[in-house]
């Protein structure tokens, strides 16, 4: 690495160290929701039961009186595996093939709500066959704590690199810098560097407190999910470095960053599962990074996830890093324009 | 002597404006070129371009007989007019974090000791007076050793004190052989550290010269000062010029300009006699209206 990309991290590091309020409040930001977070819905974060559909017909009480019953969100699903690991998660509180004759369902043996369901679809379809799975049921805690650290990362990673650079620029850094030989592309990689090493040790202590804490269920490696929180954190900020690539305005930058994070703090799935959402929820949900990040790390901390079940969310995310750092650094400008 | 900088037939437009249209000069080794000229002349983006921050619309800056590459910035160093550094940084690890940046340095306590930096290197920069920041920056403008440097406007906004203090710094800097180009509004201060001097307005170099032969060129004149109230209704054969609460007489011999007011029975107790100067050069070639 060279001794300018070098020079370039040490004084970035240097400057968010020494920003006191800014990194306590990133420090305690994450905890705090959490805690709250798991504390208000530690009852369990669904009021309704939910339960997935396999099969091409339509979800109504005509196609199937079943799914004609009050107070319980059905909704389809295509990946019977993918859908099986919900219920023994209980993520899901049933899941119902409508495609064999007669239909088969799946439910915990250890929910409740899956055996009321049972009772209902038996009264509808009493040849029903049960295809009975096990698993403890994950506590809203864990299902949570993937979704606020990537959250954490997020908010870090767009306001902390966005909101710096166009400073720097607007304050005239910048220029200063290119009278320097720091070429564009080591002062960028040197901010997403600086950034990069901050948010894993920052999110390696809040991941720390809150296993400490709240005792979180990990079934897959650390070494994982360090690669997810750090392929996460890069695209974040790559996204957060094509957006501060030439406006001087803090202002805009601001606008510009709530508009890309509020859609991905509401759609991405980080308080609440996007099973059963309309379909182009969950459409939408596949453009933004966060979402990607959240499956991969759930996948890892709540299934045991290895590198190849997760090979699909990490390379969207490299190919999203590369794209916008490529698009980023292809339209820098050191000054104002 | 040998030129380190040659501009020829240099233009920048905008869509709006020709902020520089055909200024051709040299600075020749260890000089110091002072670009003077009323805001809006084309100063900052003659300099600008000169650093190699802004590309010209057409021309040529040859730096050393060549046209400026990537090893240009190793060998020039800048201050700017203004310059904002990274926050939470003291003065030491500025001048380190900027010495990283290049290949050849200056030591870093020859740069302390030179630019006067003893007393808060371990000081927020943010903390610093405006003529301590003034040094550091300057010293940050040397940290490379360079050949050539720019000092944009380095003085405005000091009082006299730290004025003066940055001019003895500029003039150890030339001692060391550096190449100075520097703009600034303030006439003395030219005069005192530039050995040639261009005039710039609307865009082009109006005047160019040393101090002394451009005041040579444009004036044989000298000028005489009085108080308005001992002129004012009294028979003077001399051509006066009314400045407010005073009178200007400007007169290529003053003997006889003198014998004048003497006739004229003026007491001459507060009569004040001085050489033209560049402000008044300044203001002979760009006039006296006022420039956004």
């Amino acid at each position: 690495m060279s001794k300018r990309l070098i020079a370039m991290i040490k004084a970035r590091i240097l400057e968010v160290l020494r920003d006191r309020s800014a990194l306590a409040w990133n420090l305690l930001f994450a905890p705090l929701l959490v805690i709250g977070m798991a504390t208000v819905f530690s009852g369990g974060a669904q009021t309704v039961a939910k339960v997935g559909v396999i099969g091409d017909l339509p979800l109504t009480a005509e196609s199937n009186a079943f799914l004609g019953t009050p107070a319980v969100s059905f909704y389809k699903e295509t990946e019977p595996d993918k859908a099986i690991a919900k219920v023994q998660r209980q993520r899901i509180d049933m899941l119902l093939d409508l495609r064999s004759h007669p239909s088969r369902y799946w439910i915990n043996s250890e929910s409740a709500k899956g055996s009321l369901l049972q009772k209902m679809l038996l009264v509808t379809e009493p040849a029903a066959q049960e295809q009975p799975v096990t698993g403890a049921r994950i506590r809203y805690a864990d299902w949570l704590v993937p979704g606020l650290l990537s959250l954490n990362i997020m908010f870090s990673s767009l306001f902390a690199i966005g909101h710096v650079i166009v400073r720097y620029r607007k304050s005239g850094y910048l220029k200063r810098l290119n009278g320097t030989p720091l070429r564009a592309f080591e002062f960028i990689s040197a901010q997403l560097l600086a950034c990069l090493i901050l948010m894993v040790v920052v999110s390696g202590g809040i991941f720390t407190a809150c296993n400490l804490l709240l005792h979180l269920r990990m079934e897959g490696s650390y070494l994982n999910l360090l690669l997810v929180a750090a392929l996460g954190s890069m695209t974040m900020i790559a996204m957060s470095l094509l957006v501060a690539a030439r406006i001087s305005s803090e202002e805009l930058s601001g606008g510009l960053l709530n508009l890309i994070s509020w859609p991905m703090l509401v759609l991405s799935g980080v308080f609440f599962s996007l099973d059963g959402a309309p379909g182009f929820v969950q459409t939408l949900s596949q453009l933004f990074p966060l979402t990607h990040m959240l499956e991969a790390a759930r996948a890892v901390m709540l299934d045991g996830a290895g590198l190849a079940d997760i090979a699909k969310p990490l390379t969207v995310m490299a190919l999203m890093t590369l794209l916008f750092l490529a698009l980023g650094a292809s339209i820098f400008r050191w000054t104002q324009d | 002597m040998a030129s380190v900088l040659a501009v020829r037939e240099l233009r920048k437009f905008y869509p709006k404006v020709k902020a520089v249209n055909g200024v051709s000069f040299e600075v020749e080794e260890g000089q110091c070129l002072g670009l003077l000229g009323p805001n809006g002349a084309g100063k900052s983006t003659t300099i600008e371009m000169l650093e190699g921050l802004v590309k010209p619309t057409s021309g040529e800056i040859l730096y050393r007989g060549k046209t400026l590459d990537a090893n240009y910035r190793e060998r020039v160093g800048m201050q700017f007019q203004h310059t904002a550094l990274q926050d939470f940084l003291t003065v030491r690890e500025n001048l380190n974090f900027f010495r990283s940046l290049y290949q050849r340095t200056m030591p870093l306590d020859q740069l302390i000791e030179a630019c006067h930096l003893e007393d808060y290197l371990d000081r927020d920069h943010r903390k610093l007076s405006g003529g301590q920041r003034q040094r550091m920056l300057l010293a940050i403008a040397l940290v490379n050793d360079p050949d050539l440097v720019f000092l944009d406007e380095p003085t405005t906004g000091l009082d006299p004190q730290a004025r003066r203090n940055f001019w003895e710094l500029v003039r150890s800097v030339k001692a060391r052989g550096t190449t100075v180009v520097l703009t600034t509004h303030y006439m003395e201060e030219a005069y005192l550290l530039c050995d040639d001097i261009a005039i710039m307005d609307h865009g082009r170099v109006i005047a160019r010269g040393s101090p002394q032969n451009l005041l040579a060129e444009h004036f044989n004149d000298s000028v005489l000062e009085l108080p308005a109230a001992e002129v004012a209704g009294r028979e003077i054969d001399l051509p006066l010029v009314h400045k407010e609460d005073r009178v200007e007489i400007l007169s290529a011999d003053v003997n006889a300009a003198v014998r004048k007011l003497l006739d004229a029975g003026l007491s001459l107790a507060q009569l004040k006699i001085r050489p033209r100067t560049l402000e008044d050069l300044f203001i002979q070639l760009t006039g006296k209206e006022l420039r956004s």
